[in-house]
């Protein structure tokens, strides 16, 4: 090959590189190594991580155990999916494309709006792509986040406005799910941003909300970040909400530590044009056939560059392909019972932890994960536990630890995954170490 | 030839024919068996849903095979040489997508107590300790979930440590054959765009470079090598003048793959570069992600990185979430919980399994591969700028001039043969640009087969046989796509009073 192209040597290739940068010889990281040997020293790391499926596990937060069916995971390794890319050669791509459009067509659904994106990276960054496009449609700079909301997705939200001249005006933590948002819309308002369920578990009807922000020449953002939640809770678009962004991870991927993930983002179409992210749109081949290619490009950041609608690029095409598989096995009757099924897991969990001394449950409505009150700082609780090999849920301080008012709360989430027996060794657990 | 045959289900030998999942649709069918929910008491509250959702449903069996039909309509790197220029479709090994599997990482949960992932930690800070080696940089910020997002966390922190030494300033310069993404982050961190000419090189020009270079400039990002396919010779002279003003350089690293092993990034005078997880460093592409986009940072710029990142300390690891915990100044953070963790298994993997030798073989053999099809195909189609190329290489559409095909016709062409086309009408520098990477993952024997191709195309063009270009791909499921339809009047879901799949 080298005397096809007439070098003498690779080196010779490399000859625009400045001289004094090129290394001569290998770096100091180790050799290649078989399949073996590359198990065996990443399952050593794996083997030093207590995992849910070995203890009982109540922990949630955005982030939650749910069971995957055997088909989905076998799905996406099929390498026709796996490793192919953006669908941009729509004649060799109409797998991808199919499946983004009907993924499309759930998330539109379940979520009772008009139309949905093909993804983008996570909840958090919907969460914040959803503030920015509300701020663009109303030309107004305030976004009201709400105290229901992930505090991550309030951080990326902060992060990414501060750089916009955007201002997020941050409501405290609102674990009782009382707040008043609608005192807090001025005529500069683009949008309130608010979690259902919140964050604390409250779950809220917020169409007396988006009436109010309409009113008020603003927009509703809401976000989920319990997909599930929505086989049983009343829809955003039935609240009025005009802007869904919410994390997808619950159907079909698993914890994975926080990522990847896939971020669920859902508009009114008429706010279609300021949407970030890819579409996949119908239409019709030379011969007449039907087909799908991605479409309205023009939002996008290879054709407007500078003034595009967002810079994303790679989203999370795998992550939403397990999660339309997942909900096409489910289907409507499957969706629906699994919702119910991971509420009643909830209901029997938050009963059986209400009574316990020391322990309060202070939601008066939740789905799957409610806020519990200890007798104690929860982030101690929850470390006695982990000792006795139970991982028994989030305590609220992890994620806001400055406000010293919240030290004792614990969120706790139940799920299809949840075992009777489990539930048995945490109110004993519980009971130990308060 | 009987690819006229019309068949009576549609269907053709192995290609199904398939329906929307909407349309198959059997009121109350489910392929998920789950116990009955136990009989409690609800604790919704009032906002209940009401009616149904309109989710169909189905069977198992057609679920499995509903998906595999439309895996059968994919092109693939496991099928196919996938030259997609800037994209490095490289093959993936199986072995990632096993240990990202472990129950150990794909159990674990991102809030659990410290002392119970550390393990994980160790994973994050290894794959760290291999970027920031591999690319001479001091540190890196693992959280950004694809090169964009990396091209925007490196933008903020360089905003961050201007706003900490009084002067956030108002500009970023971007070469003109830069990525759309640069100037899209540039523009989401606040700063105007301004974009750079290329020389007759297919460079950076360093005289306008240098003219548009004043005391407002936050940062030059620079593409290395660049969307050309070519090694920015004067890289080291563009950061020596950056720095000269005080302005930083951010380095697009979507190219990596051409330099591991070989250059460090930090060498270079680089301040900041992401990586693309998915490119370089073998994890899938996904049909369109994930990926992950870690950003290696100078000494300088380190205490600035975006939240959350792991530390080392004593025998264990720490994971810092909070800035109160740390000694840096993050400006903020980027994502939901603790980054691509699942795409760092997999990268992480790919470095082990290659090592240090393997690495630099890699990038060897990509720029090998790349420099064979430009010293093969340039007698025939148009080079703008002359070689060697790094890891991929760039044509124009010159040698097409006066045949009636376009660049998109002759990619259309390449399909029908069984090729995935390469890159088209990017970067913007050329006129109808068409780029190719092959990287290391092909062999001679492909890369003959697909040179003798294009050869072949490129001859046929000139002949003036305009018809078969206009006509591909004729061999694949779907012929040409109505785009202008599809903007026009768009339909992005489907509705029961859609017309249904044509019979
Ligand atoms: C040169 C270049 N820069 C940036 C990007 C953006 O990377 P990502 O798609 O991972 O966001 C790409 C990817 O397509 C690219 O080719």
């Amino acid at each position: 090959m080298l005397a096809a192209i007439g070098a003498d040597s690779i080196e010779e290739l490399f000859k625009d590189v400045p001289a004094a940068a090129l290394l001569d010889e290998a770096m100091a990281l180790p050799p290649h190594a078989g399949e073996l040997e590359v198990e065996r020293a990443i399952s050593v790391m794996a083997d030093k991580n207590l995992h849910a499926g070995a203890v009982p596990f109540f922990l949630g937060a955005g982030n939650y155990r749910h069971h995957i069916p055997a088909s989905a995971d076998h799905l996406i390794q099929r390498g026709e999916f796996l490793t192919a890319y953006t669908p941009y050669q729509p004649e060799v791509s109409q797998g991808t494309l199919q499946a983004v459009f009907e993924f499309q067509t759930q998330v539109a659904l379940i979520t009772d709006m008009e139309v949905a994106n093909a993804s983008l990276y996570d909840g958090a960054t919907a969460c914040s792509e959803g503030a920015m496009m509300a701020c663009r449609v109303t030309r107004r700079s305030k976004v009201i986040l709400s105290g229901s909301v992930h505090p991550h997705y309030g951080e990326v939200t902060r992060t990414n406005a501060q750089f916009m001249d955007l201002q997020v005006e941050t409501l405290p933590a609102d674990p009782f799910g009382s707040e008043d948002l609608a005192g807090h819309l001025d005529e500069n308002t683009a949008c309130v941003v608010v979690q259902n369920p919140g964050f604390f578990g409250q779950i809220r009807d917020y169409t007396e909300l988006a009436q109010a922000c309409h009113d008020a020449g603003a927009l509703l953002v809401m976000v989920v970040n319990e997909v599930v939640s929505l086989g049983l809770v009343k829809a955003p678009g039935a609240m009025g909400a005009d802007i869904v962004a919410a994390e997808g991870q619950s159907l079909g991927n698993p914890l994975t530590f926080g990522g990847p993930h896939v971020g669920l983002f859902a508009v009114r179409e008429r706010l279609l044009r300021q949407m970030p992210g890819r579409l996949a749109g119908e239409t019709v081949d030379e011969d007449g056939k039907r087909g799908w290619v991605l479409t309205l490009s023009t939002r996008e950041q290879h054709i407007r560059r500078e003034k595009a609608t967002s810079n994303i690029c790679t989203n999370s095409g795998l992550c939403a392909l397990a999660f339309t598989i997942h909900l096409t096995l489910l289907g409507e009757a499957g969706f629906t019972r699994l919702a119910k099924l991971n509420h009643a897991k909830a209901v029997q969990l938050a009963d059986r932890l209400d009574v316990l001394e020391g322990v309060e449950v202070i939601n008066d409505t939740f789905f799957n994960e409610f806020t519990l009150r200890l007798a104690k700082p929860a982030a101690a609780v929850v470390e006695a536990l982990a000792e006795r090999n139970i991982l028994a849920g989030v305590p609220v301080s992890r994620l806001l630890p400055s406000d010293g008012t919240l030290d004792n709360l614990l969120l706790v989430a139940a799920t299809e995954t949840t075992k009777d027996a489990d539930v048995d060794t945490l109110c004993t657990g519980l009971a130990e170490v308060l | 030839m009987a690819d006229d045959l019309q068949t009576i289900t549609g269907h053709r030998g192995l290609v199904m024919e398939e329906p929307l999942i909407f349309e198959q649709d059997a009121p109350g069918r489910t392929a998920v068996d789950l116990p009955e929910p136990p009989d409690v008491a609800d604790r919704l509250g009032s906002a209940v849903r009401e009616g149904p959702i309109g989710l169909p449903g189905l069977s198992e069996p057609q679920v499995i095979r509903h998906y595999l039909r439309l895996s059968q309509k994919n092109f693939s790197i496991d099928a196919g040489m996938y030259p997609l220029g800037s994209c490095t479709m490289k093959h993936n090994p199986r072995i990632n997508e096993k240990l990202a599997r472990l129950p150990g990482l794909a159990g674990i949960h991102p809030l659990q107590p410290q002392s119970t992932v550390q393990g994980a930690f160790e994973l994050m800070a290894v794959t760290a300790e291999w970027l920031t080696t591999l690319t001479g940089m001091a540190g890196v910020a693992m959280s950004p979930a694809a090169g964009a997002h990396g091209e925007l966390t490196g933008l903020m922190t360089i905003r961050a440590a201007l706003e900490a030494a009084g002067n956030a300033r108002k500009r970023v310069l971007v070469p003109e054959s830069a990525h759309g993404t640069n100037p899209a982050s540039a523009h989401m961190c606040g700063y105007s765009v301004e974009s750079i000419p290329a020389d007759e090189r297919g460079r950076v020009d360093l005289a306008a470079f240098k003219e548009n270079l004043t005391d407002d400039v936050a940062a030059i990002m620079i593409t290395n090598p660049n969307t050309c396919g070519l090694f920015e010779n004067e890289i080291i002279q563009i950061a020596e003048a950056a720095h000269a003003v005080g302005a930083y350089v951010y380095c697009d690293g979507a190219n990596f793959n051409a330099i591991v092993g070989r250059v460090r990034p930090g060498d270079l005078g680089i301040d900041c570069m992401h990586l693309n997880l998915h490119k370089t460093f073998s994890t899938p592409h996904g049909g369109g992600g994930p990926g992950a986009g870690p950003v290696v940072l100078s000494e300088a710029l380190m205490p600035f990185a975006p939240l959350p990142y792991v530390i080392r300390e004593g025998e264990g690891f720490r994971l810092v979430e909070h800035a109160e915990d740390g000694d840096g100044a993050p400006y903020g953070r980027m994502k939901g919980f603790h980054g691509q963790f699942g795409v760092f298994v997999r990268a992480l993997a790919y470095m082990m399994s290659m090592g240090a030798d393997g690495l630099r073989q890699a990038s060897s053999d990509a720029v090998l591969n790349a420099n064979y099809l430009l010293a093969r195909l340039s007698d025939l189609l148009t080079l703008p700028f002359p070689g060697p190329c790094m890891h991929e290489v760039l044509f124009d559409d010159h040698f097409l001039h006066g045949t009636g095909v376009t660049t998109l016709d002759f990619a259309k062409a390449m399909i029908d043969e069984g090729f995935h086309p390469m890159t088209m009408y990017f970067p913007l520098v050329v006129h109808g640009a068409l780029l190719m990477e092959p990287t290391e993952t092909e062999s001679k024997e492909t890369l003959d087969q697909f040179i003798m191709t294009i050869r072949s195309l490129a001859e046929r063009a000139r002949d003036g046989e305009v018809d078969h270009f206009k006509q591909a791909p004729r061999l694949t499921p779907w012929r040409r796509l109505d785009e202008t339809t599809a903007a026009r009047s768009p339909v992005l879901r489907w509705r029961p009073d859609l017309p249904q799949a044509a019979e």
